[in-house]
């Protein structure tokens, strides 16, 4: 089953990335850009006889190693084959 | 004086510790492949600096997974000393030895000079037992992802448990005393029972022969004789 996770930095957290691509865009000319935040996304196919087994997985491998849940949220969803 | 020093795929100041330690107490430090899932006895496990397993993921998230970081926590929780500089520091925050994270660097960019720390005063350690309160030393640091994170909580306990080893101070006063933006200018922190120390500059890079400074050898001497006791 393919699985999408979407990491991203808690608000509050400081992401020095985004507010250098907030810059770069403001200098293109993109000054209606605002609170650019930079995360990451991680496809995988886990091996699970029914979407919530695949969904309950993918949190364990994200509490595990994912993410980083001192400074990052994770979301969590199971594309459906059918 | 029995030491090991891990090595990971991308460590690469493994050799500058082990020249560094054996140079202080004569004895060569154990090196310790990854997969090894045994430790023998060891008086300090050193995790050296670098850039393990290319920092994917995050730096330091798959080293601290690895065979050998199973065997460190073991050895900490038998209340064995532990010191990681730098790629080390940020391992045994991700294995959950130390508190807090590493992100990037405030300036975006990678920091490599000179830092002056200032050694903090905290609970009863025997990785500074040599290093009065306030001592100062010239250490450099070489990192992109330096800058201390943790919630004002965590924090706050940080600093009452005397759990902050060392600070940024400043040095160079044409330069921030701060090179990353590190949350309360922490450099290095220690565990809640002071047998684990995780630092950003790197000590074995000042020690003198050729190096600006000298101060990192009077640092790892005292961390050295201090779990030899």
């Amino acid at each position: 089953m393919q699985v999408k996770i979407n990491i991203s930095l808690k608000t509050g957290v400081l992401d020095p990335q985004g507010r250098a691509v907030e810059s770069a865009l403001s200098g293109l000319g993109f000054t209606d850009a605002s609170d650019v935040r930079i995360g990451k996304q991680i496809m995988l196919d886990i091996d699970a006889e029914d979407s919530a087994r695949a969904e309950q997985r993918a949190a364990r491998m994200c509490e595990s190693l994912l993410a980083n849940t001192v400074i990052e949220d994770y979301s969590i969803e199971v594309i459906d084959p059918s | 004086m029995r030491s090991a020093i891990l090595i990971f795929p991308g460590s690469n100041c493994d050799r500058d510790m082990m020249v560094a330690v054996e140079r202080i107490t004569g004895r060569r430090p154990a090196l310790v492949w990854h997969k090894e899932s045994q430790l023998d006895p060891v008086d300090i496990v050193i995790i050296p600096g670098g850039f393990s397993f290319g920092d994917y993921l995050r730096c330091g998230a798959l080293a601290a997974r690895a065979p050998a970081m199973e065997a460190v926590v073991d050895h900490a929780s038998r209340g064995g000393a532990v010191l990681g500089v730098c790629n080390g520091f940020q391992i045994l925050l991700e294995t959950g030895l130390l508190p807090g994270t590493l992100v990037r660097n405030s300036g975006l960019k990678f920091v490599c000079r000179e830092t002056r720390l200032a050694v903090q005063e905290t609970i009863e350690t025997p990785l500074l037992s040599n290093l009065a309160t306030g001592t100062e030393l010239v250490i450099p640091v070489a990192h992109n992802e330096g800058n201390y994170f943790a919630d004002v909580a965590l924090l706050d306990s940080l600093e009452q448990g005397g759990q902050v080893a060392l600070r940024y101070v400043q040095n160079d006063p044409a330069r921030a005393a701060n090179p990353n933006g590190s949350a309360r200018d922490i450099a290095g922190i220690l565990s809640a029972n002071g047998r684990v120390m995780g630092m950003m500059p790197h000590p074995e890079r000042a020690m003198g022969n050729g190096h600006a400074s000298e101060d990192g050898r009077e640092f790892l001497t005292s961390v050295l004789e201090g779990v030899a006791r």
